[in-house]
């Protein structure tokens, strides 16, 4: 898995001490229906836009918690990476977007019938979230709403 | 910081009645926060699916995320390590 020696000492520390969010009592949904039949969403933390999109803006203190609707149909070759991090090296997902943001990967196993379809619009935040406050109460929610009218059922995310 | 994030994300959406599956990059950081259900892969921050360029590989990972979709002996949270040709 990655590790925390990828990183410098200072932000090791910083990780160390850091009050991570603990979710208590941790929410479960089991599966409702077969993936076959299922609607999938899917979500990433890369801080992906499209060209027609605002960037993430990474002069907000604590972080963006803002997110961005993906269509399914999009160019992925356009997606512009806009994450704010230095910590990792943005060279793979730039030359593969789907390193982080796999809507081919999941459109093929839609074209096998392994899962049902995938929905027509998924979600793109910037994970860079020190404050993670105003993405738990404000903008996931109105997110997930979003995927709940249109009858997802399940959702991969993929963090960067 | 990334983990966490789609760790709260997934949380809401299981709160919301849609069932997920977080990839996650740090195991440490997976036990604390505790998403729903999560695979820990073995791969650095920025390579969450392995290797750009390989679908077969990126197809992989993808699949043992969906097999924890249709685990119904796994218990909330769970978290399950992503190991190459083993996840079954």
């Amino acid at each position: 898995m990655g590790d925390l020696s990828e990183f410098p000492l200072k932000y090791k520390l910083f990780l160390k001490a850091y009050p991570w969010r603990r979710i208590d009592p941790v929410p479960w949904v089991p599966l409702k229906k077969p993936l076959k039949d299922s609607r999938a969403a899917l979500v990433s933390s890369a801080g992906l836009v499209r060209p027609d999109q605002d960037p993430f803006d990474d002069s907000i203190r604590g972080g963006d918690c803002s997110f961005r609707e993906i269509p399914a149909d999009t160019d992925l070759s356009a997606l512009i990476d806009t994450h704010r991090s230095d910590l990792y090296d943005h060279s793979g997902l730039r030359q593969d977007p789907n390193l982080v943001f796999p809507l081919a990967r999941l459109g093929e196993l839609v074209k096998s019938g392994r899962i049902g379809s995938l929905n027509r619009r998924n979600l793109s935040f910037m994970g860079s979230l020190t404050a993670p406050g105003r993405l738990r109460k404000r903008t996931a929610p109105v997110a997930v709403r979003k995927l709940v009218e249109d009858g997802v059922d399940i959702a991969l995310l993929v963090p960067v | 910081m990334c983990n966490q994030a789609v760790g709260l994300v997934a949380a809401e959406l299981e709160r919301q009645g849609i069932s997920t599956v977080a990839i996650q990059l740090l195991r440490s950081v997976a036990e604390k926060v505790r998403p729903p259900r999560a695979l820990v892969v073995p791969f650095r921050h920025g390579y969450p699916l392995g290797v750009p360029g390989d679908a077969d590989h990126q197809r992989a990972v993808i699949e043992a995320a969906l097999r924890m979709l249709e685990d119904s002996s796994l218990q909330p949270p769970a978290i399950v390590d992503y190991m190459p040709g083993k996840n079954k």
